[in-house]
C-alpha cells in the first residue's frame, strides 16, 4: 500500500499541473472568443486566482506522497 | 453512558449561533435574482444574476481568510470570545445588507456596499465554523465526539430551511409585488439584528473549551498559530490530506446536493419559484435528521467510510437523479390536457409591448405558463416558463432531491469530528479551519457559478455542469480511501 501512495504521489503532481494549464488554456481560448458569458474575463480571474495555489498545494500534496510522508496509518 | 454535564447546552449555545451565521449567509443567495435587479445595472438579466453570483462566490472565496484570521484569534484568546466576534460582524454585515439604497437611489455605491458587506460575511463565516466544532468537541467525550459534533453540522442545513422559510413567509405576508418591487426582501436581513442579540445573550454565558483553558493556565498555548499550522510540514502535510482526501469532496457534495439542485430546479427545470423551495425545503426535513445519525454511527464506523461512501454515491449517481428530475420536468415528455392563449397591450404610442400568455395543463397535472414580452417598436422579445408541478410529480422530485441531501449527511455529519481529532489543540482552530473553508468554501461554493459557465461552453447540456462536482469528487474519494485511515484517533488532548 505504501508503495502505491507513493507512486500515485507523481499523478497528483501531474493534475495539480495539467490544472494551472487547463484553466489559463481554457481562459485563453475562451475570453473574447466565445459568445456569452464565458467570453468575459472576470469570472475566468477569480477561478484562476482562486484555484492556482490550490493546485499547487496538490503539487506539494503529491510530493509529499512521492517522499513517503503519508506513508503507514493515519489515524482520524 | 451519561451525557457529561453542561453537554446540551455547549451544543445549543453553539448551535444556534452558527445556525444564525448560516441563515444570514444564505438568505443572501436565495434572493440573489432580486439583489442583482437593485444592485447590479444591466440591460441582461443573466449578466446580473452572474453578477450577484460572483459576489456571492467573493463570500465564500474570503471564506479561507476568515478561517485564517479568526483560527488564529481563536488559538491565542480563546475558542468563546472569537467565536462572538464572527457573530456580532456577520449580524452587523446582514443587516446593513437590509439598509442599503437601492442602485437607483445612490448609484454605484449601492453595489460597492453590498460587495463589501458581503465579503465581511464571507469572513465572518470563515471564523464561526472553527470556533463552534472545536468548542463541542473539546467537551465532548471521546466514544461521543462523532454524535456531539454532528449537531454543528445539522446548522448549515437548517440555516438554510431557516431562510427559505422565512423568505417564503415574508413572501406571502407582504404579497409577491412589494417582495420583489418593493422592499419586502429587506426584512429576512433585518430579522437577523434580532436573532444575533439573542444568539449573542446566549453564548455570552457560556465558560471558555476546558481543554484551551487549560493550555491556557499552564502558558502552553501557541505563540504563533499560523507559522505552526502552516509553516510546519508535519502538520501542513494534514492541512493538505485533510483539504484533499475529505473536505474538497465533501463541500462539493454538500453544495451540489442542496444549491445546485436549487439553481437547477429554477433555471434549467424551470419550476415556479415557491414549488421550487418548497421542494427544498420539504427534502431537507426529510434527511436532516441523518446529520446526526450518521455522525453518531461514525463513533462506531469510523469517520472515514462513511464519508467515502457518501462521495461514491454522489459520484455515481449524480447525473441518474438530475436527468430524472430533468426528465419530469420536461414538458415535451408530458401529454397535453388543455391550452389557453391570451394577448395584451400596454403603452403609449411610444413604447407599445404586446403580452402574450399561454397556459398549458398535462395529463399529469402539471402547468406550463409560458409568457412572452415584446416592444412592438425596438423589436425586443423576452419569455419567462414557469412550471407548477402536479402532486405525483412534485413528490417524486422531492425524494429525489432528498436522496441528495441524504449524501451530504453521510459526507457533513461526520467531518467536524474528523477535523478536530486530526490536529493538535493549541492549532486546532487555525489548522481545521483553513481546510474546512477551502474545501466548503472555494470547491462548494463555486459549484453552481462553475456549473453555469460550463454549461455555457459550446456543445453543452443541462447536466453538463455536472462534470465539476462528479470531478472532483472522485479524485477527493480516491485519495481519501487510500490515504487516510479509519481508525479514530480518540485523544484529542495534545
Amino acid at each position: 500500500m505504501n508503495g502505491l501512495k507513493r507512486y500515485l504521489g507523481v499523478l497528483w503532481i501531474v493534475v495539480g499541473i495539467a490544472a494551472i494549464a487547463l484553466l489559463i488554456y481554457s481562459a485563453a481560448t475562451n475570453i473574447n472568443a466565445a459568445k456569452g458569458d464565458i467570453g468575459k474575463p472576470i469570472p475566468w480571474i477569480i477561478i484562476i486566482t482562486v484555484f492556482t495555489p490550490i493546485s499547487l498545494g496538490l503539487i506539494v500534496f503529491g510530493w509529499y506522497a512521492v517522499k513517503g510522508e503519508y506513508d503507514g496509518e493515519i489515524k482520524t | 453512558m451519561a451525557a457529561p454535564k453542561g453537554i446540551w447546552k455547549v451544543i445549543t449555545a453553539s448551535s444556534v449561533g452558527t445556525l444564525i451565521e448560516w441563515y444570514d449567509f444564505y438568505i443572501f443567495g436565495s434572493l440573489s435574482t432580486i439583489i442583482a435587479a437593485k444592485f447590479f445595472p444591466s440591460e441582461n438579466p443573466t449578466a446580473a444574476l452572474l453578477s450577484t453570483l460572483a459576489t456571492f462566490a467573493a463570500g465564500f472565496i474570503v471564506r479561507p481568510f476568515g478561517a485564517l484570521v479568526f483560527g488564529r484569534l481563536g488559538d491565542l484568546i480563546g475558542r468563546k470570545y472569537t467565536f462572538l466576534l464572527t457573530l456580532v460582524l456577520m449580524g452587523m454585515s446582514t443587516f446593513l445588507i437590509g439598509c442599503i439604497p437601492s442602485y437607483a437611489t445612490i448609484g454605484a455605491a449601492a453595489p460597492l456596499l453590498v460587495l463589501l458587506l458581503r465579503l465581511l460575511q464571507g469572513l465572518a463565516l470563515g471564523g464561526e465554523y472553527g470556533g463552534a466544532a472545536t468548542y463541542v468537541a473539546e467537551h465532548s467525550p471521546a466514544n461521543k465526539r462523532g454524535f456531539y459534533t454532528s449537531w454543528i453540522q445539522t446548522t448549515a442545513t437548517l440555516g438554510l430551511f431557516l431562510s427559505l422559510g422565512v423568505i417564503l413567509s415574508i413572501r406571502r405576508l407582504v404579497g409577491v409585488q412589494e417582495f420583489t418591487s418593493g422592499n419586502g426582501w429587506r426584512y429576512p436581513f433585518l430579522l437577523s439584528i434580532v436573532l444575533v442579540g439573542v444568539s449573542i445573550f446566549i453564548r455570552l454565558r457560556m465558560a471558555e473549551s476546558p481543554l484551551f483553558a487549560k493550555l491556557k493556565s499552564e502558558g502552553k498555548t501557541s505563540v504563533n498559530p499560523l507559522k505552526e499550522s502552516f509553516g510546519h510540514k508535519t502538520n501542513f502535510k494534514m492541512v493538505l490530506l485533510a483539504l484533499f482526501g475529505a473536505t474538497m469532496g465533501q463541500g462539493v457534495i454538500w453544495y451540489t446536493g442542496q444549491f445546485y439542485a436549487q439553481t437547477f430546479l429554477l433555471t434549467k427545470c424551470n419550476i415556479e419559484y415557491e414549488q421550487a423551495n418548497t421542494i427544498i425545503l420539504v427534502a431537507l426535513v426529510i434527511a436532516t435528521p441523518f446529520f446526526v445519525i450518521f455522525g453518531s454511527l461514525s463513533d462506531k464506523w469510523g469517520r472515514k467510510n462513511i464519508m467515502m461512501v457518501g462521495m461514491l454515491l454522489g459520484v455515481l449517481l449524480y447525473r441518474p437523479i438530475f436527468q430524472q428530475l430533468y426528465n419530469l420536468s420536461d414538458p415535451s415528455k408530458k401529454e397535453i390536457a388543455t391550452t389557453n392563449r391570451g394577448f395584451k397591450m400596454e403603452g403609449d404610442f411610444g413604447a407599445f409591448i404586446q403580452h402574450a400568455s399561454d397556459t398549458t395543463t398535462y395529463t399529469d397535472g402539471s402547468t406550463l405558463k409560458t409568457t412572452t414580452k415584446q416592444s412592438l417598436i425596438k423589436g425586443e422579445k423576452t419569455t419567462v416558463k414557469e412550471l407548477t408541478l402536479g402532486q405525483g410529480i412534485k413528490w417524486q422530485m422531492i425524494l429525489l432531491v432528498a436522496a441528495m441531501v441524504l449524501f451530504v449527511t453521510m459526507v457533513y455529519g461526520p467531518i467536524a469530528a474528523f477535523l478536530v481529532e486530526l490536529f493538535p489543540t493549541k492549532i486546532r482552530y487555525t489548522s481545521m479551519s483553513l481546510p474546512y473553508h477551502i474545501g466548503n468554501g472555494v470547491f462548494g461554493g463555486l459549484v453552481p457559478f462553475i456549473a453555469t459557465l460550463i454549461t455555457t461552453l459550446k456543445g453543452s447540456n443541462p447536466l453538463s455542469g455536472l462534470w465539476y462536482p462528479i470531478g472532483v469528487a472522485a479524485l477527493s474519494f480516491v485519495i481519501g480511501s487510500l490515504y487516510l485511515s479509519n481508525k479514530i484517533n480518540k485523544d484529542v488532548i495534545d
